[in-house]
């Protein structure tokens, strides 16, 4: 039965609507001579989880860099086109690490920095410049619990995030990228770690974070986008496939055949 | 019955040749690279087991701390002990600051441009050149041209030649203590919104810092025992310490004796010199590395049961 969210977001199919969370048009990404983002056109309403499905290989992660300008890191690469976050070039920003603080990303592998799990999620609001405690005991906890951690660590805040096994570096890796209160959330392949049971805990609180949030689900469980995503993004080699509300995309008529083969597992 | 087949299946398979001939082989292999392990202590103890029984006679506390007397073979190797001290102390005050910040520009800052390649061509070069070029090199630019000491040789050109000495390897050790690193670390810090130089200084040099001071401290050995390059900018074979105030020596007005110019000096052009007394000097100069090498190794060992992954 159709999801009241999804039904919501259908009518923005085709016609992008007044003020697109985010909006990419022909962006193309080279890294020296390899061109891997082939000039691709897309946008996300606000309060809208957008599913990115792909082999690997296809520029999944990449898009995602591009959006944060953690591209700029890697000395290689090369973009050209438009991505736009509230309607801004995040490629003439200037207040970068403004556009970084306004997007929380969570990487496929866990990263616990060397610091307690407190300092971890406390990381980026003080770096932000937040010193007050209380706000960021509050902010912490309320991190840790989104995240599905907060159980299993609130009596050990100060022990170090390292030493966390990989499924509860992951959450981690989840409660410090909502600790700078994001308004887009990246997640790339954040479940690889995470067991079903916790995986499905974190997918409702995704659920719930629709209402104030706008979601990028990059994931290689394509069921996982079909549960969660109003639309989805099928990306192949650097190309947009078919980008389409969730159920079009999963009906047995989707616009492109490799689309239907791709989610029916019949290649990829 | 099941395990007493098996049993015989092991015992079969232990015996043939072939098993037999690999054992040896590896036998053989442990010796033979064990024997190449052990053949580097051999000459650590024969070196250090020679000079401390040699120069055994003649050292005592008092040693330490009196002046040389009558051209340097009688009284002690104070001055020298000092002098060797102030000049390792000035130029790694001077070194490894620069070193630091800039092995931190250009692990962490720096793009892979012209600049960079310069740089890192200069600092893998700079490494190669003979002490005694560095030596010419501080008495022209420092002794001469910057004029520091009116033209005389001085304790701080001594220090800065030194320095200029050291800074590519300090720089070469924090380049590499900064990128072991894991990369993901300050992935996730850009992630969040930080600055570079808030990951640096909250991520990458906290974890890092055991990997630099190492670096920085070895350098304490090898510039203890420079000789050509000092000799040059501010040693000199005969200098007491007259003063008795804070600053035994002053750094910019006076030159100084050093344990590696003295051992130099006794060994080869004093005359009646009692045999024991290179050793003794040569006892002490390795005695105070070693000092200095073990603080390092255990303040490694402290930063190190504190390492966070």
């Amino acid at each position: 039965m159709p999801n009241p969210n999804v039904s919501t977001f259908s009518a923005s199919v085709g016609a992008p609507p007044v003020s697109p969370k985010v909006e990419v048009r022909d962006l193309r990404l080279a890294y020296g001579a390899k061109e891997v983002l082939h000039g691709i056109s897309f946008h996300i309403d606000p309060n809208e989880i957008l599913g990115v499905i792909g082999p690997a290989q296809s520029g999944k992660t990449s898009l995602l860099r591009c959006v944060n300008r953690t591209i700029d890191f890697t000395a290689s690469a090369r973009t050209s086109g438009v991505v736009k976050v509230d309607g801004e070039d995040v490629r003439t920003l200037r207040d970068v690490y403004g556009l970084r603080r306004k997007i929380g990303m969570v990487a496929p592998l866990p990263v616990g920095l060397p610091l307690s799990i407190y300092d971890n999620v406390a990381f980026a609001p003080r770096a932000a410049g937040l010193r007050d405690k209380g706000r960021l005991n509050d902010l912490v906890e309320r991190c840790l619990t989104q995240a599905a951690l907060w159980d299993e660590v609130k009596d050990r805040l100060d022990s170090l995030g390292t030493k966390l096994s990989g499924g509860q570096q992951q959450r981690l890796t989840i409660a410090r990228a909502l600790s700078h209160e994001p308004e887009i959330l990246c997640l790339d392949e954040f479940s690889i770690a995470i067991d079903p049971v916790t995986t499905m805990r974190i997918e409702d609180v995704l659920k719930e974070l629709r209402r104030n949030m706008t979601i990028i689900l990059v994931t290689n469980l394509v069921q996982q986008a079909r549960r969660l995503a109003n639309r989805t993004m099928f990306l192949w080699n650097g190309e947009i496939i078919e980008i389409d509300r969730t159920e079009a995309m999963f009906s047995d008529s989707p616009k492109d055949k490799r689309t239907y083969d791709y989610v029916n597992g019949i290649f990829g | 019955m099941t395990s007493r087949a098996s049993h015989l299946a092991v015992a079969t398979f232990a015996g043939t040749p072939f098993v037999r001939r690999k054992e040896r082989n590896e036998m053989v292999a442990k010796c033979f690279f064990g024997m190449m392990a052990a053949a580097m202590i051999v000459p650590l103890i024969l070196i250090v087991g020679y000079i401390v029984v040699q120069g055994w006679p003649l050292l005592s506390w008092e040693f330490l701390t009196t002046n040389p007397r009558g051209g340097g073979v009688r009284g002690g190797v104070w001055s020298a002990l000092i002098g060797t001290l102030y000049l390792v102390g000035f130029s790694l005050l001077i070194s490894a600051p620069i070193g630091v910040l800039a092995a931190v520009y250009l692990n962490e800052y720096a793009r892979d441009n012209w600049f960079t390649r310069v740089v890192n061509l200069a600092v893998v070069n700079l490494a190669g050149v003979p002490s005694i070029v560095h030596g010419l090199f501080g008495l022209g630019a420092f002794v001469y041209f910057a004029n520091l000491n009116e033209g005389k040789k001085s304790i701080i050109a001594a220090a800065l030649t030194l320095a200029v000495m050291t800074l590519p390897v300090i720089i070469a050790s924090t380049k590499e203590a900064l990128s072991s690193v894991p990369v993901s670390f300050r992935e996730a810090c850009w992630n969040v919104g930080a600055t570079r130089w808030q990951t640096i200084w909250r991520i990458v040099l906290p974890n890092s810092i055991s990997g630099i001071l190492t670096g920085v401290i070895l350098q304490v050995s090898r510039t203890a025992g420079e000789t050509a390059p000092v000799m040059l900018t501010g040693v000199t074979t005969w200098k007491m310490i007259e003063s008795t105030g804070w600053l035994l020596y002053h750094p910019v007005k006076d030159q100084c004796m050093a344990l590696s110019m003295h051992l130099y000096y006794i060994a080869t052009q004093a005359s009646g010199a009692p045999k024991a007394l290179p050793f003794a000097i040569a006892t002490v100069l390795v005695g105070a590395v070693v000092l200095v090498n073990a603080t390092a190794i255990i303040f490694r060992i402290y930063l190190r049961s504190r390492k966070k992954w």
